[in-house]
């Protein structure tokens, strides 16, 4: 989908938005009020100047919008692949990045994030998995690795990682899949200014303050052994 | 296809102490494996259950452990094992390890 | 033996299991685990693969004292499946942390030794990792630190990577490495040119130990010895408090980051770095000893 037809769906009452470099920044109005719009696209691969981009927009948000929520839109390939950037330890800018999405959160700003295209691994994780609630369109591409490629590393047969990802969603590619697991808080048709609304008003009461994730698994059937372990350690002697 | 082997073995055994603890010993990596030893519930047979990544060596297994359970007081022991391809020798040393382990608390 | 460190070596970190690592680092038969081996079932992921798993599913978890010092404690078995992490050893590792923001004991200790997500359950990995940097954070803004010791043969790769740098600090040995993408994935996608996975020093100039101590992505090196970690350890907590999340330090933070892609942006080797730094001899860095290196880096220009 194209990114002014995204924006206009979610932000009918006006967006302002910058793309610099497959990063883009900006703001948007909604009914709940403003918002920062930040986000990748085109599949980036996230680089240093990528997740700093993001960081500053985030800080930016902070220190000067108090308690303005934070919409990320998500569409990467995952991390860059480079040893330049592996030299200067790419990892430490994406837990930048992350740490201060968590510290939005501590300081009052809600967040979501939107899945349009693809969300792949390191790059999921450093924004798009850090928000209060995570959403994907239908047609979303969230996964750790394609199939191929995992039955490559794993010397498992393609055909049976297929076999098993048809009916298990512990790592069959796909958005209903991180949905059942808990990860996703809910899959959208098409992207709407409704929908999004609905979400940063449950927010706003403070709903995504701790990680539900579990929880959300368990229920949902898909993800039905990491809430117990973590019962059982809390509960232990 | 099936890639691992699971397998069953009950050995008449000489009792040792009971103890409380549970041994664990080894790393499931390639080439180790990892063994727990636990109070079983008949004080004169060794009982083993092992899964095991290297397919069709059940008489080597046999061989190993009627070895151990006629030369330890591994009565009235429940044995688990994970194996990852570990040699005959290193199934011995770590079988020995972790009874050592085990009986070692009961002291 | 090197009687200028104050401890007496013994025990290869790297060469190490995890338990073997936990109880030559903690106080004498002060670790409790949690979870004990066979009251958690195997991995039904990996048996639906045919795979044999491990009782603790390659991490050990529990509560020790540490010098007197009340912790709690993670360590990952980086031989069993590269360390990597799947639904029930991602749980653990979440546990733990949570127990800390409920117990506020002096520290957690992270041993991270892993290449990141178990792809044989690619997706309860991925989260779990999301849900273990959620958790660090929160035991960090619940004024406990967490410190992360990296040193075994897998190193802190992938999502661990990410984690370990949410630590309060990292401390990490020569053997060490720290990074997102392994060499090995950067060259079957981007060429031997780009990255020769196979080239050891190289590796090592890149994401080892030594490198990131200079460049300061870790507050500590150590020797590769569990007596080391230990006093690293302790040396750390005497030494610093855990401040409060705010915006003025990820402000800095962010000058700094920023501030180095400028600098250092252009590089694709440790020794140009190590250069740039003002090392006088940038090759004899991956020889000289961690006193000689320790000594080196404080007196290199602010």
């Amino acid at each position: 989908m194209k990114l002014n037809n995204l924006l206009d769906a979610l932000f009918p009452a006006g967006h302002t938005v910058t793309v610099t470099d497959q990063t883009l920044t900006g703001t948007a109005t909604t009914a709940a009020g403003p918002v920062t719009v930040l986000g990748t696209m085109d599949g980036a691969a996230i680089s240093h100047d990528i997740a700093l981009r993001l960081a500053d927009c985030i800080l930016q948000t902070i220190e000067s919008a108090p308690g303005r929520p934070l919409v990320f839109l998500v569409d990467t390939s995952g991390q860059a692949l480079s040893r330049q950037q592996e030299l200067l330890c790419l990892n430490g800018s994406l837990a930048h990045l992350a740490q201060c999405v968590d510290l939005a959160r501590r300081q009052g700003h809600a967040s979501v994030s939107l899945v349009n295209e693809q969300a792949v691994s390191g790059g999921f994780l450093s924004f798009g998995l850090m928000v209060d609630r995570t959403y994907a369109l239908a047609d979303a591409q969230v996964r750790v690795m394609d199939l191929k490629a995992m039955a490559r590393v794993t010397k498992i047969a393609h055909e049976r990682l297929m076999e098993l990802a048809s009916n298990s969603p512990i790592f069959a590619p796909g958005a209903e899949s991180y949905r059942r697991m808990g990860a996703i808080e809910a899959i959208w048709e098409a992207p709407s200014a409704q929908l999004l609304e609905t979400a940063l008003v449950e927010l706003a009461k403070g709903a995504g303050l701790a990680d539900q994730r579990m929880t959300v698994g368990l229920a949902r059937g898909g993800r039905y052994l990491a809430a117990d372990v973590t019962a059982a350690v809390l509960a232990a002697d | 296809m099936n890639l691992m082997e699971k397998l069953e073995f009950k050995f008449p055994a000489q009792a040792g102490k009971t103890s409380p603890i549970t041994a664990l010993c080894g790393v499931v990596g390639s080439g180790n494996l990892e063994i727990l030893v636990r109070t079983g519930s008949d004080a004169d047979v060794c009982e083993v259950s092992i899964k095991t990544s290297a397919r069709g060596f059940g008489e080597i297994w046999q061989a190993v452990l009627t070895d151990f359970a006629e030369h330890n007081p591994a009565g009235g022991t429940r044995i688990f094992i994970n194996d990852m391809g570990a040699t005959p020798a290193v199934v011995s040393l770590r079988l020995g390890q972790a009874l050592t382990e085990y009986l070692g608390v009961a002291q | 033996m090197n009687a200028t460190n104050g401890f007496t070596p013994g025990h290869s970190y790297f060469e190490a299991t995890a338990r073997q690592r936990l109880q030559q680092i903690l106080d004498a038969g002060s670790f409790r685990e949690f979870l004990a081996p066979e009251t958690v079932e195997v991995s039904p992921h990996l048996a639906a693969l045919d795979l044999p798993g491990a009782f603790d599913d390659g991490v050990i978890i529990g509560a020790a004292s540490l010098g007197g010092r009340r912790v709690l404690v993670a360590a990952q078995e980086g031989r069993f499946m590269g360390g990597s992490v799947g639904e029930i050893h991602g749980a653990k590792i979440v546990g733990l942390l949570r127990r800390a923001v409920a117990e506020r004991p002096d520290a957690v200790l992270l041993l991270v030794d892993s290449g990141g997500v178990r792809l044989h359950e690619a997706n309860a990995g991925l989260i779990a990792i999301s849900e273990i940097m959620r958790a660090v954070l929160t035991v960090r803004a619940a004024g406990v630190p967490v410190l992360a010791l990296v040193g075994g043969s897998c190193g802190a790769f992938g999502g661990m990577g990410i984690v370990a740098k949410l630590c309060s600090a990292i401390l990490i040995s020569e053997e060490g490495r720290l990074a997102l993408s392994g060499p090995e994935v950067i060259e079957t996608v981007m060429g031997v040119e780009e990255f020769d996975s196979k080239d050891r020093a190289l590796v090592w100039r890149v994401t080892g130990g030594k490198h990131r101590y200079l460049m300061g992505d870790c507050a500590e090196l150590v020797e590769d010895d569990s007596a080391a970690f230990r006093l690293g350890a302790l040396e750390y907590l005497d030494t610093h408090g855990e401040p409060e999340p705010s915006l003025f330090t990820l402000r800095a933070v962010q000058q700094h980051l920023s501030d180095r892609m400028v600098r250092f942006g252009a590089y694709r080797d440790g020794l140009e770095v190590w250069a740039d730094l003002g090392v006088a001899q940038p090759q004899q860095v991956p020889l000289l000893d961690r006193d000689s290196l320790v000594a080196l880096k404080k007196g290199l220009p602010a």
